[in-house]
């Protein structure tokens, strides 16, 4: 459901459709806390290193320790999003670690003052929430302090309540965050079952569609033993298949036998969408 | 026998699996930033081998049913997309573009915001100034102690001048703490950021700076130092206090295109103000870095009040002919 929803048409010039997927609230996330966690990490990671260096040479450790705490978290505040995603990637480590990256909505090269404007736009998100959190008694009226949290919620679950998972930042930068992982591509499983020991019949091989094939191909990359005992075993009897074959190599040869068919299949124009598809 | 199991789509695979390994390999580089490995040929294979992935993936889709090879091919063309229709201009020619043509453009076009934005603070100054006079305990709503540092309306007359006229640096950490100048941007940041909510806390910060401000004045003023407390405050002042109204004439405008968008959707109007305003924010950072020098250092260094009026004459001159500067729109 979510994941049709978060598609999106993205179509080259040359006229193909990538068909991109924007990156969900979880993803969004999890890249913001990686971040926030090699922030805080090199500023934890500084201060030791001057602690240290202060014990070796004669230091006035605290006044140093003040200016790098000063340089570091303003440094950090204001370049550490824009400076990493200036870059050709166009992700922080986070959001690379996750597999996204920064796009233009409208499929644009992505330009420096959209990159500043979404990260500018964190002082609303994060870091005003973040100074009514750690107000302190007495400094600031606690109604005031209340209604300030209140509306600082709506920024930060801004994202949570449009289509397009846009942050306030996005909306004013004119981007929007897409999942761009990178994929290992994996062996051709039809190679496996290509022995040709085994023929199936044509009945055999009209039991299934497109849709199965795609989680026979799951099953048979993820190689889990248990699973493929049990698959094996809906197919043999679907297919009334009782040839005493090993699990692993019925399915490979099955797998490349379906495969074979549906796509000589669709080559004549006729996609089989699943077992219930009459094409 | 084997024969007749070999699938068309194994052999498209297997004809074209080079090429795409190639494409992904040199990806590879060129996202982690080794772009000088590549040589004149990967170069000008990049276009080609793009394209050619990207027929390949047309065809997988049409003719091969395995979901692992789709995948890849989508996303090995997505990623060569970025780049071949990624941003084609080199980190020199953008700052040339910026301090040339975008920055003062793009103030231009905020006069609007920016005569609203100088307007709130003048009023916020005016207020503040008539509040003091009529009875000093004002101050202390306006300024917060901390800032206020003894500057107070009961403080004596030598005391005031002393601190405007002290030579002994606060210490190193002072002056670098003031250099960082991470207070002003992270309010001007602010005032920016804040727009998004219509304008009415931009407005808000604008007024309050104001205060700040007019408190100041009075209180210096009473005393008959007002000339060189504005020569204190204007040498690095103009550079500031110009920064903190442009930033809020970029927080304006975003607040007022997001409020009335007029022909366009309200998403299309953030965005194309956002464009505007965050390229005006931009220098504004830049523009209180400025400021924070000229108030680390310059005030340190140059004691005179004639002295300091003159570098506040310069830096406003200069200011003014670079943004507003007659013929520059054409």
């Amino acid at each position: 459901m979510t994941a049709v929803a978060l598609n999106r048409e993205l179509v080259t010039p040359e006229g193909v459709d990538l068909d991109i997927r924007l990156a969900d609230a979880g993803e969004r996330i999890s890249a913001f806390l990686l971040d926030v966690t090699i922030m805080v990490a090199a500023l934890v990671g500084l201060t030791v290193a001057v602690i240290v260096l202060a014990r070796v040479l004669p230091l006035a450790t605290g006044e140093i320790l003040n200016i790098i705490w000063l340089l570091g978290f303003f440094l950090l505040r204001n370049f550490y999003f824009t400076g990493f995603e200036l870059t050709s990637r166009a992700a922080t480590p986070g959001k690379r670690i996750v597999g996204l990256r920064v796009a233009m909505r409208e499929g644009s090269p992505l330009t420096a003052t959209a990159i500043f404007a979404r990260n500018a736009m964190r002082e609303l998100e994060i870091f005003l929430p973040l100074s009514f959190m750690i107000v302190r008694p007495g400094q600031v009226d606690a109604w005031i302090g209340i209604t300030g949290m209140i509306w600082c919620v709506v920024f930060v679950f801004f994202p949570l309540f449009n289509r397009d998972r846009l942050r306030v930042g996005d909306l004013v930068g004119g981007t929007w965050v897409v999942v761009a992982p990178k994929r290992i591509l994996d062996r051709d499983l039809s190679t496996d079952g290509a022995s040709g020991r085994v023929i199936f019949s044509e009945a055999a091989l009209d039991a299934y569609g497109i849709k199965e094939l795609k989680i026979l191909e799951s099953v048979l990359r993820r190689r889990d033993e248990a699973t493929m005992y049990a698959v094996a075993a809906r197919i043999r009897t679907k297919i009334k298949f009782d040839q005493p074959l090993p699990d692993q190599e019925f399915l490979s040869t099955y797998y490349t036998a379906l495969r074979g068919r549906l796509e000589s299949r669709l080559l004549f124009g006729k996609r089989r969408r699943d077992k219930h598809d009459k094409a | 026998m084997s024969d007749v199991l070999v699938l068309k789509s194994q052999r498209f695979r297997s004809e074209r699996e080079a090429d795409w390994k190639r494409l992904e390999s040199l990806l590879e580089l060129l996202e982690t930033g080794r772009m000088s490995r590549l040589s004149d040929d990967d170069v000008i294979a990049l276009p080609v081998l793009y394209r050619a992935t990207l027929s390949s993936l047309s065809v997988a889709r049409s003719i091969s049913l395995d979901h692992n090879l789709v995948v890849y091919l989508e996303s090995l063309a997505t990623r060569a997309y970025f780049f071949v229709y990624g941003s084609r201009t080199t980190l020199g020619e953008r700052l040339l573009a910026f301090f040339l043509r975008d920055w003062p453009a793009a103030v231009r076009r905020l006069w609007r915001e920016t005569l609203v934005s100088t307007g709130f603070c003048m009023l916020g100054a005016a207020v503040a100034a008539v509040l003091v006079n009529r009875s000093p305990d004002w101050f202390f709503a306006f300024v917060p102690s901390a800032l206020a540092a003894g500057r107070e309306p009961s403080a004596s007359s030598a005391m005031l001048k002393a601190s405007l006229f002290n030579h002994d640096s606060r210490g190193g950490l002072a002056i670098f703490a003031s250099f960082l100048f991470a207070h002003n941007s992270q309010i001007a940041l602010f005032a920016f950021a804040l727009g998004f909510a219509c304008c009415l806390p931009t407005a808000l910060l604008m007024l309050y700076n104001g205060f700040s401000l007019g408190a100041f004045v009075m209180v210096f003023a009473s005393h008959g130092l007002l000339l060189d407390f504005l020569g204190w405050t204007l040498v690095h002042g103009v550079t500031e206090l110009f920064a903190v109204i442009l930033a809020g004439a970029a927080g304006f405008h975003i607040g007022w295109s997001i409020a009335f968008p007029r022909h366009l959707s309200r998403l299309d109007a953030a965005a194309a103000a956002g464009r505007t305003a965050a390229t005006v924010m931009a220098g504004v950072v830049l523009m209180l870095a400025m400021a924070g020098m000229l108030e680390g250092f310059g005030r340190q260094l140059i004691q005179s009040t004639a002295a300091r009026y003159g570098v506040a004459t310069v830096t406003a001159i200069g200011w003014g002919l670079y943004f507003y500067r007659p013929g520059r729109g054409r």
